[in-house]
C-alpha cells in the first residue's frame, strides 16, 4: 500500500485500487463532512445578544440537508459493494487452475512448507519440506493448503496482499500468482501465543531457471 | 435508606416495576440459553454420530422430570392466584409444594447423573456429554436458585408480606419450565 | 470529594432511619444512584491509569525494542502479549464500560428523569461490588504463577483453551472469570436502567421528553442484554476447556474453534455501539446547551441508534472474513457492514446541523464534544475500508486495523467521558472547574492523540501486523523510517499522559477553590439543574420532586426572553 510495498501477486493490484477507490469516495465525505462542521462552528459562534435560531428539524427545506446526503451515503454503499466483492470473489472464491500445489503448516512458532518437488505433484515421495523459507516460481499459479498442527496461525505475505487464517483440524485451499521475483516477508498475523512475535518466514520468488535449480538441489539434499 | 424510593412505586409505562424487571431478566436469560442451545443444535446438524451416545441418555427419566417440573410450575400459578386473592398462608404452602417439585427434579437429576457417570458417560467423555452436562447443569442451577429464592419469598408470604413477589417468583418458575421444556426433547429425544 | 456529597445532604436534612454502618463504611454500603455513580466512575479510571500504564510500557518496547522500560524494565515476549491483552480489555471492559454506561447513566438517569433513585437501589449496589469483584480478580491475574493471560482481548481458542498452549494456565482462566463476572454487574445494572427509565419518569414526561442522553444508555444496556448472552453460555464453555478438559473448541473431539469467534463478535460488534450510544449521547446533550440549540432532528438521532442497535447484530462476521469462515458469507456481511454506515452517518449529520443557528460557546465541555465528532469521523470511515471484505483482506489484524478503533474508543471512551465528566462538575461537586486549565487539558490531549494515531494508520497500510512485540524479525517491518514512525507515536503518547496531570490538578485545585456552581450554571434545560449542586439524597426535597412539561432542548424559543426554557417550568 505505501509506495514501497510493491505489487508482487496479479491480485495485488485489484486490491490497492479497491482500496484507493474507497479512500476517494469516503474522503470527499470525510472532508465535506469535517468542513461543514468546522465552518458551522465558526460561523455560529456566540455573538453579544443574538440569540440562537429556532429550529426543529422538521422543516421541509432543512430536512434536505439530512435526506439528500443518507441517500447519497447509500449509493455510495453500492458501489463500496459492488467493488469490494469484485475483488473478493476474484481472490477468495474463485480457485483459478493451478500449475503447481504446495501445503502450508503453521505451528507454535514456524512455519512448515511442503514442496511438490520435481514431479509437480503434492504428498509423493519426491516432496521437500522447509522450515520458515518457501520457494516459488514467478508467474505460476500456485493452489496452497493451509493447516494448523495446534493454535490459530495466519498465513500472510503483504507484498501478495494475501492473508488466510490457518485452523487446526481443517485444509484451506487459496491460490496466488507471483509476479515479481525477490525475497519477501511470511508473517503469521494471528496471536499464536509467546512466540507470535518471532514467527515469521521468507518466500523466494524464483524465475524458472532458478527454481528448478533449487528443486534439484533441495530434494538431492533431502534423498537418503 | 429511608425506605423505598419513590422510584420503585412510580409506574409511567402502566406495568408494574416488579414484573418489569423480570421480563428484562428473562430476556437476558434467553438468549444465554438460546446462545447454548443453538451452539449445541449447530454441531449437532454437524455430527450425525452423536446419536450413539445420545442413545445412552435415559428418556423416561427426562419424562419423568418434565412432569415434576410441569406439576410445580401448576402449584405456582395457584399460588399466585391464591396472593392475589391475599391469602399468604395459602400461597406459601403453594410455594412449598413447588419447591418440593424442584427437589424432586433434583433428586431425580443426580441418580441420572450418578447412574451415567458410573457408567463412564462424564462431561469429558465426548462432545455431545460436555453439552449434555453443560446446558442441563445450567439449568440446575437456575432450579436451584429459583427454589431458594422461592423460600424466601414463601417465608415473606406466609407473613402476608410482599405478596407481589409471589407472582414474579412464579414468572420465574415458568421460565425454568420452558427452558427444561426445550432441553428434554434436544438431549433425550432426538438420538 | 464523594463524602462531601455524603456530608452535604447530612447536613441539610438528616435521615433519621441512617442507621446502620458508618464513616467508610456507610460510603460503600451506600444504596444513592450518585454514590455509587462515583464509585463506578473512580473505579473506571483507576482502571483507565492502568489501561494507559500498560499503553505506556508496550509502546515503549515497540518504539524502542529491548530497552528497559522506567517504571517497568524489560519487556519479555510473553509480558507484551499480557500487556496489550489486558489493555485491550480493561480500557473496554473496566474503562469504557463502567464509566459511560455505569457512572454516568447511575448519575444522571434518576436525575434527568426527576426520580428520587434507581428502581432498585439495592441491585444497583450489588451491580458495582460484583463489578469490583471482577476488576479484582482481572488485577490479581496479572500476578499469579506465568503471568497474566496473553491470547489478545479475543482470546480465540484453542490458545485460549489451553495452558499447553498459552503457559498461562491460571492467568487465562481468571481473565476469562473476571470478564464473565463483569458480563454479570452488567446485566445488573442494565435491568435497573432499564426498567426506571421506563417506570420512574417525573409526571408530565413522556418518551420524547426524555433526554437523549438517558435514551441512549438504555438502548446500549438493551443491547447489551441481547447481544451478551450467547457470549456468556460460550465463556462457560470455554472455562470448561480450560479448567475441566471438555473439547467444545477442539476439533479434534468434535469442537469447533470458529464457535467462540462467532459467539465472540455476535457480542462484540454490539459492544462497540453499545459503548458509542452513551458517548453520542453525551455530546448531543452538551451541544445542544453549548450551541443553545434544540437537536436538530431528536426523533432521528432515536430512530438511527435504535436502526444501528439493530443492524449491529448482523454484521459480526466482518471480523471473520479471513478466519477461514464459507467465503460467501463474506458478501452478505459486507453488505450489512456498509449498510450500518447509513443509520450513523445520519447521526453525525444530525449533530453537525445542530449547529447551524446557534450561539456556539466554546466552553471546555464544548470543546471536547466538537472533539468527538470531529475524531471520530476518521473512526468511521476508515471501518468502511475493513468492512470491504476486498480490503480487508490486506487490512485485516494490520495496525490499520487498530488505528480504527482506537480512533473509535478514543473519542469514546476518553474524551466522551472527559466531556460529560467537565460538563456535569459542577453538579457532581458544586464547584465549577477551572477553564483555563480545562483547555491547556484539552489541546494537550487532543493534538497528541492524532500524533499517536495518525503514524500508526500508515504503518498499518505498511503491513505492520498486531500484537508483536518486536518487529526486528520481519525484515520489511524493521526498516528506519516505520522505526520512526513508532517512535512519534510512543513520543505523543508520553506528551499525552503528562498533560493529563493537568487534569488531576485542575480536578483537585477546583475541589477546594473553584467557583461556587449554583444550581444551573450552564443554563441549561434539563432536570439535574432544578437541584442543588450537588444534590442532596433523595435528589430533592420528598414533596418537591419535578414535574415536566416540555422536550429538554428548547434552547432559543422566539417566545421567551431567555434562550432556555427549563422542562419543569409550567409554561
Ligand atoms: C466503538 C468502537 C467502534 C466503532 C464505532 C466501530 C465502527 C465501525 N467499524 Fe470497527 N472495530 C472496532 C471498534 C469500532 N468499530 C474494534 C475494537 C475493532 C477490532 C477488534 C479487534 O480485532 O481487536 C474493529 C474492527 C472492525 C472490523 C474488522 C477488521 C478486521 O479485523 O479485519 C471492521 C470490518 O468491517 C470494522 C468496521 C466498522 C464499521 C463499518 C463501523 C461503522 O459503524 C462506522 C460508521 C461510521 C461512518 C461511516 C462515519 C460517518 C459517515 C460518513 C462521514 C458518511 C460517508 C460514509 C460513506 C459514504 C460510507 N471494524
Ligand atoms: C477503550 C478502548 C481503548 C483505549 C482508550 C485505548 C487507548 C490507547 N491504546 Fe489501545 N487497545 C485497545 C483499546 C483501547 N486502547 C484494544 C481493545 C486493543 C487490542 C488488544 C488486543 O490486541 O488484544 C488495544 C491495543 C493497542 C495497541 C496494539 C498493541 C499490539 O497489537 O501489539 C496499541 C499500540 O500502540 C495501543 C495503544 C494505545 C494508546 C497509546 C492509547 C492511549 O490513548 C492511552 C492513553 C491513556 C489515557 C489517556 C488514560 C489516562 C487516564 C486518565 C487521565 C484518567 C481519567 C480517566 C477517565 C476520564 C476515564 N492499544
Ligand atoms: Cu503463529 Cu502468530
Ligand atoms: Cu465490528
Amino acid at each position: 500500500m505505501t509506495p514501497d510495498l510493491i505489487q508482487g501477486s496479479t491480485y495485488a493490484a485489484d486490491i490497492d485500487n479497491l482500496i484507493l477507490g474507497i479512500g476517494i469516495l469516503v474522503g470527499v465525505w470525510f472532508l465535506a463532512a469535517e468542513g461543514i462542521f468546522f465552518w458551522l462552528i465558526w460561523k455560529f459562534r456566540a455573538k453579544p445578544d443574538q440569540k440562537s435560531e429556532y429550529l426543529t428539524g422538521k422543516e421541509k427545506h432543512v430536512k434536505r440537508w439530512i435526506t439528500i446526503p443518507h441517500a447519497l451515503v447509500l449509493v455510495c454503499d453500492v458501489f463500496i459493494v459492488v467493488g469490494a466483492v469484485n475483488v473478493w470473489f476474484n481472490v477468495k472464491q474463485r480457485l483459478p487452475e493451478p500449475d503447481s500445489e504446495i501445503r502450508v503448516i503453521g505451528q507454535q512458532w514456524a512455519w512448515t512448507f511442503q514442496h511438490p518437488g520435481a514431479d509437480n505433484e503434492l504428498d509423493t515421495a519426491d516432496d521437500i519440506f522447509t522450515v520458515d523459507e518457501l520457494h516459488v516460481e514467478v508467474d505460476k499459479v500456485y493452489h496452497f493448503r493451509l493447516e494448523s498442527r495446534d493454535v490459530l496461525h495466519s498465513f500472510s505475505v503483504p507484498v501478495w496482499r494475501i492473508k488466510q487464517d490457518a485452523i487446526p483440524g481443517r485444509s484451506i485451499t487459496g491460490w496466488f500468482e507471483p509476479t515479481v521475483a525477490g525475497e519477501f516477508d511470511v508473517q503469521c498475523t494471528e496471536i499464536c501465543g509467546i512466540g507470535h512475535g518471532v514467527m515469521a518466514a521468507r518466500v523466494s520468488v524464483e524465475d524458472a531457471n532458478t527454481h528448478a535449480q533449487w528443486i534439484s538441489t533441495a530434494s538431492s539434499a533431502t534423498t537418503p | 435508606m429511608s425506605g423505598r424510593p419513590i422510584a420503585t412505586d412510580r409506574s409511567a409505562t402502566g406495568i408494574p416495576t416488579h414484573r418489569l424487571a423480570i421480563w428484562w431478566v428473562l430476556a437476558s436469560e434467553v438468549v444465554i440459553f438460546g446462545g447454548l442451545l443453538g451452539a449445541y443444535l449447530m454441531h449437532r446438524l454437524g455430527h450425525p454420530e452423536w446419536a450413539e451416545a445420545a442413545s445412552h441418555t435415559q428418556t423416561w427419566i427426562g419424562a419423568v422430570n418434565t412432569f415434576v417440573l410441569l406439576t410445580s410450575s401448576f402449584t405456582a400459578v395457584l399460588a399466585h392466584q391464591a396472593a392475589e386473592k391475599g391469602d399468604g398462608k395459602k400461597a406459601a404452602m403453594l410455594l412449598v409444594f413447588t419447591i418440593g417439585g424442584a427437589l424432586t427434579f433434583l433428586m431425580i437429576k443426580s441418580f441420572e447423573w450418578y447412574t451415567e457417570i458410573s457408567h463412564g458417560y462424564t462431561i469429558t467423555a465426548n462432545t455431545f456429554w460436555s453439552f449434555y452436562y453443560t446446558a442441563a447443569g445450567l439449568h440446575a442451577l437456575h432450579v436451584i436458585a429459583g427454589a431458594i429464592i422461592m423460600g424466601i419469598v414463601a417465608v415473606g408470604a406466609f407473613k402476608g408480606r410482599m405478596l407481589h413477589r409471589v407472582e414474579i417468583i412464579g414468572i420465574y418458575w415458568h421460565f425454568v419450565d420452558v427452558v427444561w421444556i426445550f432441553l428434554f426433547p434436544l438431549l433425550y429425544i432426538a438420538k | 470529594m464523594a463524602d462531601t456529597a455524603v456530608d452535604v445532604h447530612h447536613g441539610e436534612h438528616a435521615h433519621d432511619d441512617h442507621h446502620g454502618p458508618s464513616g467508610i463504611l456507610k460510603y460503600i454500603w451506600s444504596t444513592d444512584h450518585k454514590i455509587i455513580a462515583m464509585q463506578y466512575m473512580f473505579t473506571g479510571m483507576f482502571m483507565a491509569v492502568i489501561g494507559g500504564f500498560m499503553a505506556y510500557v508496550f509502546r515503549m518496547q515497540l518504539a524502542f525494542p529491548g530497552i528497559s522500560v522506567p517504571g517497568f524494565g524489560q519487556v519479555s515476549p510473553g509480558e507484551y502479549n499480557a500487556l496489550v491483552t489486558n489493555h485491550g480489555s480493561i480500557m473496554i471492559f473496566w474503562v469504557a464500560m463502567p464509566v459511560l454506561i455505569a457512572a454516568f447513566g447511575n448519575y444522571l438517569i434518576p436525575l434527568m428523569i426527576g426520580a428520587d433513585d434507581m428502581v432498585f437501589p439495592k441491585i444497583n449496589r450489588l451491580s458495582y461490588q460484583v463489578f469490583l469483584l471482577s476488576a479484582i480478580i482481572l488485577l490479581v491475574s496479572l500476578f499469579v504463577e506465568g503471568g497474566g493471560f496473553g491470547g489478545a482481548w479475543t482470546s480465540y481458542p484453542p490458545l485460549s483453551a489451553s495452558g499447553e498452549y498459552n503457559q498461562t494456565d491460571l492467568g487465562s482462566s481468571l481473565w476469562l472469570a473476571a470478564v464473565a463476572i463483569e458480563f454479570v454487574a452488567f446485566l445488573l445494572g442494565g435491568i435497573n436502567f432499564i426498567v426506571t427509565l421506563m417506570n420512574s419518569r417525573a409526571p408530565g414526561m413522556k418518551a420524547y421528553d426524555i433526554p437523549l442522553v438517558c435514551w441512549m444508555i438504555v438502548i446500549a444496556s438493551i443491547l447489551f442484554m441481547l447481544s451478551v448472552g450467547p457470549l456468556v453460555a460460550g465463556a462457560v464453555m470455554l472455562f470448561f476447556d480450560q479448567t475441566i478438559g471438555t473439547g467444545f473448541y477442539d476439533p479434534a473431539r468434535g469442537g469447533d474453534p470458529i464457535l467462540w469467534q462467532h459467539l465472540f463478535w455476535f457480542f462484540g460488534h454490539p459492544e462497540v455501539y453499545v459503548v458509542l450510544l452513551p458517548a453520542i449521547g453525551i455530546t448531543v446533550d452538551v451541544i445542544a446547551t453549548f450551541a443553545r440549540k434544540k437537536i436538530f432532528g431528536y426523533k432521528m438521532v432515536l430512530y438511527t441508534a435504535v436502526a444501528t442497535g439493530v443492524l449491529s447484530f448482523f454484521v459480526w462476521a466482518h471480523h471473520q472474513f479471513i478466519a477461514g469462515i464459507d467465503p460467501r458469507m463474506a458478501n452478505v456481511f459486507t453488505v450489512t457492514t456498509l449498510l450500518i454506515s447509513v443509520p450513523i452517518a445520519e447521526m453525525c449529520f444530525v449533530i453537525i446541523a445542530t449547529l447551524y443557528g446557534g450561539a456556539i460557546r466554546l466552553t471546555t465541555p464544548m470543546l471536547w464534544a466538537l472533539a468527538f465528532m470531529a475524531e471520530f469521523l476518521i473512526g468511521g470511515v476508515t471501518g468502511i475500508f475493513l468492512g470491504a471484505s476486498g480490503a480487508d483482506i490486506y487490512f485485516h489484524d494490520t495496525y490499520f486495523v487498530l488505528a480504527h478503533f482506537h480512533y473509535t474508543f478514543f473519542p469514546i471512551a476518553i474524551i466522551g467521558t472527559f466531556c460529560g465528566f467537565t460538563y456535569w462538575f459542577p453538579k457532581m461537586f458544586g464547584r465549577m472547574m477551572n477553564d483555563t486549565l480545562g483547555k491547556i487539558h484539552f489541546w494537550g490531549t487532543i493534538i497528541p492523540f492524532n500524533f499517536i494515531f495518525i503514524p500508526l494508520f500508515v504503518l498499518g497500510m505498511g503491513g505492520q501486523h498486531r500484537r508483536i512485540y518486536n518487529y526486528e524479525h520481519f525484515p520489511e517491518l524493521a526498516g528506519a523510517d516505520m522505526y520512526q514512525l513508532r517512535q512519534i507515536a510512543t513520543i505523543a503518547l508520553l506528551v499525552m499522559l503528562a498533560f493529563q496531570l493537568v487534569f488531576f490538578y485542575n480536578w483537585f485545585v477546583s475541589l477546594a477553590k473553584g467557583e461556587k456552581a449554583g444550581k444551573n450554571p450552564w443554563k441549561s434545560n434539563t432536570l439535574e439543574w432544578t437541584t442543588e449542586s450537588p444534590p442532596p439524597h433523595g435528589n430533592w426535597p420528598k414533596d418537591e420532586l419535578p414535574n415536566v412539561y416540555r422536550g429538554p432542548y428548547e434552547y432559543g424559543h422566539p417566545d421567551r426572553e431567555e434562550d432556555y426554557w427549563p422542562q419543569n417550568l409550567p409554561s
